[in-house]
């Protein structure tokens, strides 16, 4: 990162890149084995160590902590490491490559990343999502990086006769002080190579006082120059000789399926070249192909040209009534009712019988739909009983298995290219469109194209949830809260597995209901019956989304209601610093995480609130018509707080002066990128909560594009986002990041456009409720 | 057959003359720069310049850019230097990188057009343009530095 010359003129980076006060301490053709030395050495098992413990070893094949499978160096000197998690804006194919750029002494300009291919049982897990990457991945890469180093550093000593411990590796080469000796890394490799790699138990980490990359936020992404110049590949870029284009005509309703079709017409346009009906799986069918008709093309153009020309008559199925309007319906009476118990404390039922003052509040949230920029797209060339696939999926490992399953060929017979992916958001995590390309490949006999247009992306995509949230609050005299009852409702990603489920799972459960931070006596979660009519999958944020929109919203509700201030009234229900004790919970679930490494830590959440209110101004005065809200949110075991300044004019229209959030996600490697999640999260988040709704009127989505499924853009963005982190401890593990920051933007905003209008909406999206 | 000029050179198309530029493009030129968003003009993936304006090549068909001058982001500067795109790297502009040519082409194209734009000039001119990463303050911030000099 280059710091400006001018920084005035640039609106936020007045403050960019200002840590909060720091008290702690073109990527290569091969893996630089072909006329290079992979590290390489006895094979032996390496337990996984850690110095916290992570959920990591709990992920389908672990973590793999081995040099000899991430680094190379070449004799020029050229260090190879490899990424092997997806890259879909978050910067981790650069930040993980960095961590150990750093502990190996490796200087970052002679780096070189390469890309994995779908390969867990070699590279460790690869599912790209939940917020992972970093907080599985810090402490391996370290012991990646400090292992390759150790033995340069052995190799060296060997070659002086001197012992190990009188060498230092030192910006990418190997040094004697005492004879003052120098030794490169291209010239160790081969010497490096032939050692032996040490125990974890004994390796050295550097001393975070020594960093030199991590936690620094100086280092560009390392596709940056590619995607400026129209150089970075993305699935859609994939071209191969012979190469056939293809669109897919899906069921309108989920759980559909072709009737009959008439290709006449299609076949006359120009291009097109054959129309074929596809598999689909009947629903549900995990990411399985939903099936429909195909047009193959010799260009996207004329495939979508020939789809248009398609007659169709479909079978609608069961979900041929699911409708929206109804359905929210459905919701409300649900929540009205009591459902399973998921967590419960005191009696919740007396104290809000007892109760001096209830409130409640019913909040909804719509289905969403992830819109990446880049549609789902990928290339599969399927030759015998080999497929080889180029796509920008987020779960390589996973599109492995599923591919190969679905062709009925060994896994080791699939080779999966992750390409760069053009946003992922959850979307990518499910490879229905990697599959189709490989079915439709083998039927051919050619390597195809399969491109879904944004129309596909928004109609037979895996949507958000839709929820509805009920709070109800009882006040004792004082105003004091003694009961929390909170039901959440929603059809549960579950559904997408097993057909009937009707209860969310405790990963949904997790995502704010069940880990309630708050101090009250009396608490209570259900969690009603939802039925599912369509794909529900992940969406950043998953089910914070709505929990966070709910209780910072009813938050805000009492303080309201109480004459209180609305962060006064947030610190006071998250009550004392202490680690919230969730014994009464089945399966806390807490993102995977082991407890003791990442419990609900209710100091870090106050410090959050405390830190953006101190920054962020809270409590500032602003012009007529404005207003603060502010919202806090622990989701991936980070601690996010955001307070948002919202403009209202005479006739409605809504504006966004100024963000401002502080984040909490402990040992940190590349400020920089935490910063331009954040921005991304506030943009996400204020798309959310003003525009994003996908509804359902005779089973089919009635959105199609970004005329009716809008998304912010720059003239109505926020004006200025300020970001703020909280410097860890010495020890405080790493926590997600790519998630954490929409849940808590819609609360904010929402809070803010009360204080700025007396308005409470409860219903996102805020469409026009603010024009009446 | 149709002649076109993309990047200074003449290219030959044989088939639908009312193929979308974008396509002709990406699958039958191999200028994989320019990106599909949408289809519609609405997202501004696909901008490209043809005589010194941003145009969506999503809705725009081969046989419209005949005689004409079209530049897409491989041929924007011979090495990849110009201003916005210098500006871009220097303040770490993309996420996923997806939106990122169509947004330079466009913000190029406004500068050809009003060399200092003010913030709120830059913010009108780039909303055509969808990041969905939301990377809006850097790319305002970045079109703003390419005006004033890198
Ligand atoms: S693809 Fe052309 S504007 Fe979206
Ligand atoms: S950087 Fe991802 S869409 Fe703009």
């Amino acid at each position: 990162m280059n710091i400006l010359t001018n920084p005035k003129k640039l609106r936020g980076f007045e403050r960019h890149l200002k840590v909060e006060n720091v008290s702690r301490r073109s990527i290569l053709k091969g893996l630089g084995i072909a006329g290079g030395f992979a590290l390489a050495a006895p094979v032996m098992s390496r337990p996984a160590f850690a110095a916290y413990e992570t959920g990591a070893s709990k992920m389908p094949h672990g973590t793999v902590v081995d040099p000899r499978v991430f680094v190379s160096i070449a004799p020029d000197g050229i260090v190879t490491i490899v990424g092997h998690r997806a890259e879909m804006g978050t910067g981790v194919r650069t930040s993980l490559p960095l961590i150990v750029a750093e502990e190996m002494e490796a200087d970052w300009s002679r780096v070189r990343v390469q890309q994995a291919p779908g390969n867990e049982a070699k590279y460790g897990n690869q599912d790209t999502d939940g917020s992972r990457s970093t907080r599985h991945y810090l402490m391996p890469m370290r012991q990646i990086g400090a292992s390759a180093r150790s033995m340069l550093e052995a190799a060296a000593a060997k070659r002086w006769g001197v012992p190990a411990t009188e060498v230092k590796a030192r910006n990418h080469e190997v040094v004697h002080a005492a004879s003052g000796r120098k030794l490169g890394f291209g010239e160790l490799a081969a010497d490096a190579a032939k050692e032996s790699v040490p125990g974890i138990e004994g390796l050295k980490l550097k001393d975070p006082k020594d960093f030199r990359y991590l936690g620094k936020g100086q280092i560009g992404i390392v596709d940056l120059r590619d995607i400026t110049v129209g150089k970075a590949h993305y699935g859609a870029d994939i071209r191969l000789p012979g190469m056939k284009y293809a669109v897919i005509a899906r069921p309108p309703v989920t759980g559909g399926k072709v009737k009959s079709f008439d290709a006449t017409e299609a076949m006359k346009v120009s291009g097109v070249e054959k129309v074929l009906e596809v598999k689909g799986w009947p629903w549900p069918s995990k990411f399985q192909p939903l099936g429909g008709v195909a047009v193959i093309a010799r260009n996207t153009g004329a495939a979508i040209k020939g789809r248009d020309a398609l007659k169709i008559v479909w079978d609608d199925g069961a979900n041929g009534k699911y409708d929206s309007v109804a359905y929210r319906a459905s919701l409300e009476e649900a929540a009205r009712k009591p459902g399973l118990v998921v967590r419960k404390e005191g009696d919740a039922d007396a104290a809000l019988k007892s109760a001096d003052m209830v409130i409640t509040g019913e909040y909804y949230v719509p289905h969403l739909a992830h819109v990446s920029m880049e549609p789902p797209v990928a290339v599969a060339d399927v030759k015998g009983d080999k497929c080889e696939i180029w796509a920008p999926v987020q779960s390589a490992g996973g599109t492995r298995e599923d591919v190969a399953k679905t062709l009925g060929i060994p896994e080791a017979n699939v080779t999966v290219n992750v390409t760069l992916l053009g946003g992922g958001f959850g979307r990518k995590s499910k490879c229905d469109f990697a599959i189709e390309a490989a079915l439709l490949s083998k039927e051919l006999g050619a390597p195809v194209k399969v491109q879904w247009t944004r129309e596909d992306d928004v109609r037979n995509g895996f949507l958000h949830t839709v929820s509805l949230e009920r709070i109800e609050a009882g006040l004792d005299k004082s105003g004091k809260v003694i009961a929390w009852r909170h039901r959440s409702v929603a059809p549960t990603i579950a559904s997408t597995f097993a057909a009937g489920a009707k209860h969310e799972a405790p990963f949904e459960l997790g995502m704010g209901l069940i880990d309630n931070p708050f101090e009250i006596a009396n608490l209570q979660c259900e969690n009603p019956e939802a039925a599912a009519h369509t794909r529900i999958g992940w969406f950043r944020a998953v089910s914070n989304i709505p929990r966070a929109f709910a209780v910072q919203s009813m938050v805000a509700e009492i303080a309201s209601a109480t004459k209180r201030d609305p962060k006064d009234m947030l610190l006071e229900l998250i009550g004392s610093p202490r680690l919230v004790n969730l014994s009464s919970v089945k399966d806390p679930w807490n993102y995977g995480e082991p407890y003791s490494s990442y419990p609900i830590d209710t100091a870090r959440l106050r410090k959050v609130v405390e830190l953006v209110a101190d920054k962020g101004g809270w409590g500032r005065s602003v012009p007529k018509g404005h207003g603060l809200g502010i919202a806090v949110h622990r989701s991936f075991v980070s601690y996010i707080a955001t307070i948002v300044e919202v403009a209202i004019d005479g006739k409605g229209k809504l504006t966004v002066p100024r963000v401002d959030t502080a984040i909490d996600c402990g040992t940190y490697v590349n400020p920089e990128r935490i910063e331009s999640q954040i921005e991304g999260a506030a943009i996400m988040g204020l798309s959310l909560a003003k525009y994003g709704e996908i509804t359902f009127k005779d089973g089919k989505v009635q959105q199609g594009n970004f005329d009716d499924f809008p998304v912010i853009r720059m003239d109505e963005s926020p004006l200025v986002t300020h970001v703020y982190i909280v410097p860890p401890g010495p020890d405080t593990p790493p926590s997600g990041v790519g998630e954490p920051g929409v849940p808590p933007f819609a609360p904010a905003l929402i809070n803010a456009i009360f204080a700025a209008t007396g308005k409470r909406i409860r219903s996102l999206p805020i469409g026009k409720q603010l024009e009446a | 057959m149709i002649k076109v000029k993309i990047n200074g050179q003449e290219q030959n198309w044989d088939g639908d003359p009312d193929l979308p530029l974008l396509w002709f493009l990406r699958d039958e030129a191999g200028l994989t720069g320019t990106k599909y968003g949408c289809g519609q003009a609405l997202c501004g993936s696909c901008t490209v310049i043809i005589d010194k304006q941003a145009v969506r090549a999503c809705i725009t068909s081969v046989s419209d850019v005949v005689g004409r001058d079209v530049t897409t982001i491989e041929g924007l500067h011979p090495t990849g230097d110009h201003p916005v795109q210098k500006a871009w790297r220097q303040l770490n502009v993309p996420q996923c990188g997806y939106c990122q040519t169509g947004q330079i082409m466009q913000g190029a194209a406004l500068l050809m057009d009003n060399p200092k734009p003010s913030h709120d000039q830059i913010r009108e001119a780039m909303a055509g343009n969808i990041c969905r990463c939301g990377c809006y303050q850097r790319i305002e911030n970045a079109v703003h530095l390419a005006s004033t000099g890198v």
